[in-house]
């Protein structure tokens, strides 16, 4: 059982009622190195991304949704109404087979179902239960429903973006805390797992979305526990480098990103863009003079850039060592180079929508890569697999509890 | 919880949070610097705006737990010594360029043939392989090429990138991630191995649904300022508003969920004798994504635009938590200091600081595990500070301590 030809963590077993992003990025990390994860879902409580945009073809349905599928590679589903009677049993039932059980819901959701920690742990003795909603799972803002977006917002670091005189702005992909609790909670829960091992206990872990976001901004927080300074905001400036700054290039909305660090990588800078004397101009010749007069040294840099492409702009500056890099958009990700060699995108058939690029390896391991097994599942897919894999749950009553809808 | 795990961190700032993260849940995580200290050291803000090495406040931040020596392992000997502490170790984790560590013989390869069962970390811009392997980047050259950049600013302005390094946080806690799952195999198998992690890759691996819009419409998301795009086909939503005194974060989410918060909200603003007759019948628990429109949303923004502007976000906060409306205020770092959130699950500690006569306040622990405590527990090593009793394990002798200082090997 505890092999490792089907990956790392095959045989462990993981009920999940966590959703949206938080949940399934968490999923993954387990179920890309072969831990069987089980998604409880219900048509009757959809997961917002299964009826969140894009749609395949622009038309709506419950296993159509990009965003969704995007996310879900080698997790089941399994629907269950957990409204209906007979649902908390199944549940229970599930819960006495599993190692792990997830959720990311606000306070009070689990209680409500008696599936608590202390409540699982009366099924399991050793289970080990990971939460994660945004604010953790005590305190006055506990049962608050909240968003990654809305997250992203209290732990301050919008402040952090914009320019000096200008309104803070939100990280573009909006639920920034989203991709950034699962990481924490995978590493605890990896540590939970290993200690169990070692000392056969179980535990819970709580963690919040609003805390490990927290941990983004950590150099900000001791600046002001120490020094009293409250945020602030220096657009895409740095105050230990000049240039530093992204530079419109030719084409719509194309831009290059270029930071020059060191004396030396200011030298070969000067020589890419064609302007050997600005090298030992006063105005320009040190760090403390190129921030004083960065403005105008911008203004140089976006006239040269202006008439290239980013990629010509980023490979001519790569060529001698300085930093520079495209600023990417979605189509230029989806075709980076480096990034599908490393396989961040899994190309996968789905049953329903058929050809889809699916989220694939965060990193890379040498001995036991993450391996795409699965396409993200159709709502319910893996309900009578679940029932007989888990549960040894005979037809009749598999077909029994179908008909009193406790599978929907 | 990783009680009788051990780390050698070589790592710059872009890997400092793995070995905090490991040294949070337990791991004895030991700092390797340059002798003189880390050039990490010289990275701001610093404590009362002293810019010295021993008063870095983003040093402090993600080198608590830690221990710290002190060693040149570009040297002969200090490549020996360390080699010695391989021996003793389940991690190595370092931010070289690729290839720097195969060229002092401490790469992969050389410091599996000591320790089979080591596990080497690496954290760099793009990763160990693939064509822009060598290619040289700062935190917002990552975020450049990962796509977070370009998305984020004002329509008509430029990208604008987060003022705070974030990729190597992405990439950090990733490798932190990816440091376990290789621990979790060697504990059934005993083999180490070698993980790759790239600031690029870890920030890209989170785009929300920029990458399924190109693929599924040839649309590519932009950036929409205050607004959030990408919720469905064709419209924009505001998710910062202004409120009487700052902003507030809150969002129209579709479906049960936000169709709840929605009706609630509306509930308040006509207790409060704001108009939302024009509103109300909008049917937003069942609203199709896939077709609604732009004049929708935006007839939605105008009532409660009104609305907020009458309340500070304190009063706005108080109100959506009597009626579990997801809405939250931007927090300024007094905000955070003080709220009660954050206060009530004692999120904040002291750590005593003995040397410069203070303790600073720190956030306690990402996790609450009701086993193991998992919380800040000492500061930042200082240069070599454990020099001494870390080198004792390995047979270095005082004099040996002495003579290695004076080679400026340690």
């Amino acid at each position: 059982m505890k092999s490792v030809e089907n990956g790392v963590f095959s045989g462990i077993r993981i009920l999940s009622f966590a959703w949206a992003v938080v949940g399934p990025l968490t999923m993954k990390y387990f179920a890309d190195y072969g831990a069987t994860v089980v998604r409880i879902e219900s048509s009757t409580y959809l997961d917002a991304n299964r009826i969140n945009a894009p749609m395949k073809e622009g038309k709506s349905g419950f296993n159509r949704s990009g965003y969704y599928n995007y996310y879900n590679a080698n997790l089941y589903s399994m629907t269950l109404n957990m409204s209906h009677p007979k649902a908390i049993d199944i549940i229970k039932r599930l819960v006495a087979k599993a190692d792990v059980v997830m959720e990311n819901f606000s306070a009070g959701v689990m209680e409500k179902w008696g599936l608590d920690y202390e409540g699982l742990k009366k099924i399991r003795p050793d289970i080990i239960m990971l939460r994660q909603s945004g604010f953790g799972s005590s305190g006055p803002y506990a049962r608050l429903p909240a968003f990654g977006m809305t997250l992203a917002g209290i732990t301050g670091i919008p402040n952090f973006i914009g320019w000096p005189d200008s309104l803070p702005l939100p990280v573009g992909v909006a639920a920034y805390t989203d991709c950034i609790c699962p990481r924490f909670a995978t590493t605890a829960l990896i540590a939970a797992l290993d200690y169990r091992n070692k000392t056969g206990k179980g535990q819970v872990l709580d963690l919040s979305q609003f805390e490990t976001g927290l941990y983004f901004i950590l150099p900000a927080i001791l600046d002001y526990m120490a020094n009293a300074r409250e945020p602030s905001r220096v657009g895409n400036t740095c105050s230990s480098a000049a240039p530093h700054n992204v530079y419109r290039c030719r084409g719509d909305d194309r831009w290059c990103a270029i930071a020059v660090v060191t004396n030396e990588q200011w030298k070969s800078f000067c020589k890419v863009i064609g302007n050997d004397k600005l090298i030992h101009d006063p105005k320009y010749r040190t760090l403390l003079a190129r921030k004083k007069n960065e403005d105008e040294l911008d203004a140089i840099i976006g006239a040269w850039a202006n008439d290239i492409t980013p990629e010509e702009v980023m490979e001519k500056m790569q060529s001698v060592g300085v930093p520079a890099g495209v600023v990417k958009n979605s189509a230029d990700i989806y075709d980076d180079p480096q990034l599908r060699y490393r396989g961040l995108l899994w190309p996968l058939h789905h049953p329903e929508v058929g050809s889809f690029t699916h989220l694939g390896r965060a990193f890379q391991l040498s001995e036991t890569p993450a391996q795409a097994r699965m396409p993200s599942p159709c709502l319910g897919e893996h309900t009578a697999y679940i029932c007989t894999e888990f549960l040894n749950m005979p037809d009749e009553e598999f077909v029994q509890l179908t008909n009193e809808g406790v599978f929907e | 919880m990783l009680s009788n795990c051990r780390a050698l961190d070589l790592t710059d700032e872009k890997g400092f949070l793995c070995g905090k993260i490991l040294a949070d849940l337990g791991a004895d995580v030991i700092k390797v610097e340059k002798p003189g200290g880390d050039s990490a050291r010289n990275r701001g803000p610093f404590w009362h705006d002293i810019p010295e090495p021993e008063k870095s406040l983003y040093w402090f931040a993600y080198n608590s737990n830690k221990r710290g020596i002190t060693l040149n392992i570009a040297d002969i000997e200090g490549g020996d010594i360390f080699k010695a502490l391989v021996k003793n170790a389940d991690f190595v984790l370092e931010s070289y360029h690729p290839g720097y560590l195969d060229s002092v013989d401490l790469g992969y390869s050389a410091i599996r043939e000591i320790n089979p069962g080591i596990i080497m970390v690496s954290i760099t811009p793009f990763g160990q392989v693939g064509p822009y392997k060598d290619y040289v980047a700062s935190d917002m050259i990552a975020m450049a090429m990962s796509g977070l950049l370009y998305q984020t600013g004002q329509p008509d302005g430029p990208p604008v990138n987060i003022s705070l390094p974030q990729a190597c946080l992405h990439a950090g806690a990733d490798a932190a991630v990816g440091a376990l799952i290789a621990y979790y195999h060697r504990g059934a198998t005993g083999k180490g191995q070698h993980v790759d992690v790239s600031m690029q890759q870890s920030t890209a691996y989170f785009s929300a649904n920029a990458i399924p819009f190109w693929e599924l419409s040839r649309t590519i998301l932009k950036r929409t300022g205050h607004f959030r795009s990408g919720v469905s086909t064709a419209t924009l939503q505001r998710q910062v508003w202004q409120c009487k005194d700052g902003f507030i974060f809150f969002v129209l989410i579709p479906g049960k969920t936000g169709g709840k918060a929605y009706k609630a909200l509306l509930e308040w603003m006509g207790s409060e004798g704001i108009s939302i007759e024009d509103i109300e019948k909008i049917d937003w628990e069942n609203a199709d994504m896939a077709t609604i429109t732009q004049e929708t949303i935006d007839r939605m923004i105008i009532p409660i635009q009104r609305f907020f502007l009458l309340y500070t976000k304190k009063e706005l906060l108080e109100g959506a938590l009597a009626r579990n409306i997801s809405l939250c205020p931007l927090s300024s770092m007094s905000d955070l200091l003080n709220d009660r959130q954050l206060g009530s699950r004692n999120f904040w500690v002291e750590i005593e600081h003995p040397e410069l006569g203070t303790a600073i306040t720190y956030p306690r622990e990402f996790v609450k595990s009701s086993e193991v405590s998992c919380r800040t527990r000492s500061r930042a090593p200082m240069i070599g500070e454990h020099n001494k009793e870390i080198y004792e394990e390995i047979g270095i002798s005082n004099a040996q301590l002495i003579s290695l200082k004076e080679a400026r090997i340690i």
